[in-house]
């Protein structure tokens, strides 16, 4: 177990006064960090799974798909995550960041691009004055496995290139092997590398396997200091399942109740579809609540989503089915 | 470098109590998603299921079968007389002997199978027609009542011709013509209970749905028909107490299946005790949910509205009473009144309703009766701020706190979407109040140490114990209470022996 000093998060990190009684203390030691993960209730995972079937079944209509197909694609983190990237796909996937229906100017921006650290550079001239975000993957992503330094390097690449966002990924290893304190630190570390950007922590939640491992992964994320926990890297087995994304949901909502600080939370891998997407939403309107609904708070991570929203839009307004050939492929 | 982004993260935002507050509600207003009731076929008028066909009441008597969410008219039934009920019963026992007793358990486990199959097939019908004659929410009624009534078909035909193997000796034998009163809350999933078994053992029956709530019955009539299950095997008259009291009476008889108010069922008890005729009771409860502090929480919370909160609590075995450890009781009540406040509580037939109508004007007066009781016993009342519908009726989700063990609305059955929390410091004393009650049908246990939960169990006196869940319903798991809330159980292996001579 590592004895090694953890930095303390006091409540003056938070900056803000405490909103509850169940104040979460400050962590000092691993110790301590594992008695707070350790008082965190259990998750129930068959009771969780009922509660997502039941809400998969809100029947969202007319109107309000409307409302919700406009809003997931303003949380849409349009993401191009291959070996194959080239600086001319980024500036084309930028390009319908930015108007994702260039003939219909009514549709939303997307939230960000999320690119690997060497085409940040590019994403930012690309998306240049515009509202749309660059968010880069960093610390040895997808793997996360690296030494440190090495990491922060990564993120120290991605911040320089002008990455507003960064998402870094946890060591599942450490984690899973009840080092949390190393995790901890890591999150810390990769925080101040941070900077001005914002940070996503990377729970890998297939790799966690148990829903009572996402919750602790979750608040201890949130604890270190994370702006935004997230499911997934999308490049395992297992991505973005609603029961996970419920705990989280519960998570980030228990979190702000205890401190005051609102953490936000994207899903991110196989999410594919408009109803995929829109029970995400029902997840979050009946979970975390409308202050999460919200790009500063919910994300969807994913690249073939975006076409599928915008025809689920397109015929939602004209009454008839569109063809998926009618929007652009990135 | 200078930054536009309109859209970026926020980080660390101080968050007042009031952003919370707004927060919990949720902001994506749902359109209304009604399910078509067009789907739904009423007559205007419905005559008695005997022998195979729809026939006239001798009194030529109808009464109104209304939706109670609009207190429009659905259609009229017929009031059985004691002449009806005399026909019906004579039918079922011409039947019995002439036909289902001489046909084999493979036959008998064709026509279950066929009528599984077609209330599946016409699933959406039925569904439309319970929640447009009960109220209940359609996702309830789509989603439990009919798949779960049709589960039971299946689940019975698969005994029918295995009654040797069931733990009863070889050979066992039905037991004759079984007289079967329902109550309202689960119209058609309550005549699946009572008729699966007892045709699959053997019996025939007659069965009287309850008087608010006969069109999902007769509905089924027509799928009986429709799977030519020979005339007069199942027999469905409708009307009113005195109908039943008919059926109770009746000499040919030979056993009373009765699901409905302790109230009735020991009027039944007593007019059937000078007779040799079986009796097998499912009656009311005071369910006892009771939360440990080491409970996975927001499941528990789940499972505490579902248990109180599913069907408008309309459910005998409804978790009405929360045991909550006092060490977290807090945290749990403020939790509890928040979710109550999510609740979505109006028109049955929209998708996305939680709650719906209260079954009866009758039922409403005796739920507002009751809760009228908790404040002025001193208990605190937190009631959904939700808006009702100006026409049906309704009654908004409530929660008791600081209820304690002497108070009615802890003591008595409200039936109806409300609930009462109480406190305890030890498992002994969560026992103890858990047992104080002359009902026994149900509890739930919600811990994350099974050890405690088994050892809670053991000590409990009700039918059914769950574990960290509430309201599960499987056809292959036995269903009934101790003490006042009846005896027999329904469901399982155990439920054939209910219909079986031994």
């Amino acid at each position: 177990m590592s004895t090694a000093p953890l930095r303390l998060v006091t409540r003056d990190d938070y900056g803000v006064k405490f909103a509850s009684a169940s104040v979460v203390p400050a962590i000092g030691s691993e110790t301590q960090l594992k008695s707070v993960l350790g008082a965190l209730a259990g998750v129930d995972a068959v009771g969780l799974e009922a509660r997502c079937a039941k809400l998969a079944t809100r029947s969202i209509k007319k109107s309000t798909k409307l409302e919700a197909i406009d809003l997931a694609i303003s949380m849409v983190d349009l993401t191009t995550l291959e070996g194959a990237d080239t600086p001319a796909r980024v500036s084309s996937l930028c390009a319908k960041a930015m108007r994702p229906d260039p003939r219909d100017l009514t549709v939303p921006s997307v939230a960000a691009v999320c690119v690997y650290p060497d085409l940040v550079a590019r994403a930012r001239s690309a998306l240049a004055n515009s509202s749309v975000a660059v968010a880069s993957v960093a610390t040895a992503f997808p793997s996360g496995r690296a030494s440190m330094r090495v990491k922060l390097l990564d993120v120290n690449d991605a911040v320089e290139a002008g990455a507003h966002e960064v998402d870094m990924v946890i060591d599942r290893g450490a984690f899973l092997s009840g080092r949390v304190g190393e995790v901890f630190e890591e999150i810390v570390a990769v925080k101040e590398a941070c900077g001005e950007a914002h940070l996503k922590v990377i729970l890998e939640t297939g790799e966690l396997v148990t829903y009572d491992n996402v919750r602790r992964a979750s608040w201890l994320a949130m604890l270190a200091g994370a702006d935004f926990v997230k499911t997934s890297t999308g490049k395992v087995s297992v991505n973005a399942t609603p029961p996970a994304a419920l705990v989280m949901l519960e998570a980030v909502r228990d979190f702000a109740e205890s401190t005051g600080k609102l953490v936000g939370v994207k899903v991110a891998g196989g999410i594919r579809t408009t109803k995929d997407a829109l029970r995400y939403l029902v997840l979050v309107n009946e979970t975390a609540g409308s202050t999460w609904l919200s790009p500063d708070r919910f994300r969807f991570g994913a690249s073939s989503l975006l076409n599928d929203l915008l025809m689920q839009r397109l015929k939602q307004h004209r009454g008839a089915y569109v063809r998926s050939d009618d929007f652009s492929g990135d | 470098m200078a930054r536009t982004c309109a859209l970026t993260i926020s980080a660390a935002t101080e968050v007042n109590e009031h952003d919370l507050t707004a927060s919990r509600l949720g902001s994506l207003e749902y359109d209304p998603a009604p399910e078509s009731s067009a789907i739904a076929h009423f007559r205007s008028s419905y005559g008695l299921f005997i022998d195979g066909a729809f026939t006239d009441p001798s009194s030529h008597e109808q009464f109104v079968s209304l939706n109670p969410a609009n207190e429009e008219v659905l259609a009229t039934v017929a009031q059985s007389s004691r002449e009806d009920i005399d026909r019906a019963v004579r039918s079922a026992r011409r039947a019995y002997e002439e036909v289902w007793s001489h046909t084999s358990g493979a036959e008998r486990a064709k026509y279950l199978y066929r009528i599984a199959r077609l209330i599946l097939e016409r699933a959406r019908e039925f569904a439309v027609v319970e929640t447009l004659d009960n109220g209940k929410p359609i996702r309830e009624s789509r989603d439990v009542d009919v798949p779960l009534a049709a589960a039971h078909f299946f689940y019975y035909a698969g005994w029918a011709d295995k009654l040797d193997y069931a733990g009863f000796g070889v050979n066992p034998r039905p037991i004759g013509v079984a007289g079967q009163i329902i109550p309202w809350n689960f119209p058609l999933l309550m005549a699946a209970w009572k008729i699966a078994p007892a045709l699959a053992a053997g019996n025939t029956c007659v069965l009287k749905p309850a008087e608010t709530t006969s069109l999902s019955a007769l509905l089924l009539a027509e799928i009986l028909q429709q799977a030519e299950l020979p005339a007069g095997v199942v027999n469905i008259v409708t009307g009113d107490g005195s109908s039943g009291a008919a059926l109770v009476d009746h000499p040919g008889v030979d056993k009373i299946a009765f699901t409905g108010s302790t109230e009735v069922g020991r009027l039944i008890q007593q007019r059937v005790a000078p007779s040799q005729k079986r009796l097998t009771l499912e009656l009311g409860g005071k369910g006892a949910n009771i939360v440990f502090e080491d409970a996975p929480i927001d499941e528990m919370i789940e499972g505490i509205i579902d248990g109180i909160f599913f069907n408008q609590g309309h459910v005998c075995c409804a978790g009405s009473r929360l045991l909550v450890q006092e060490s977290v009781a807090d945290e749990v009540l403020r939790r509890l009144v928040r979710r109550v406040e999510q609740l979505r509580v109006g028109d049955p037939m929209d998708k996305n309703t939680d709650v719906g109508a209260i079954n009866s004007a009758a039922q409403l007066a005796r739920i507002r009766e009751l809760t009228s009781f908790g404040e002025s016993e001193g208990a605190t009342r937190y009631t959904s701020s939700c808006t009702l519908p100006e026409k049906g009726y309704w009654f908004a989700p409530t929660v008791f706190a600081n209820v304690a063990q002497s108070h009615r609305i802890a003591r008595e059955e409200i039936f109806g979407p409300v609930l009462s929390v109480l406190t305890f410091r030890t498992p002994e004393e969560a026992i103890v109040k858990a047992n104080n009650t002359n009902y026994g049908l149900a509890c739930g246990v919600w811990s994350e140490k099974g050890s405690r939960t088994l050892w809670v169990a053991q000590r409990l006196r009700a039918g059914v114990i769950w574990a960290n869940t509430y309201n599960k319903f499987d056809p292959s798991s036995p269903f009934g209470g101790v003490r006042e809330s009846g005896f027999g159980r329904e469901g399982g292996r155990h439920g054939l022996e209910a219909y079986l001579d031994v």
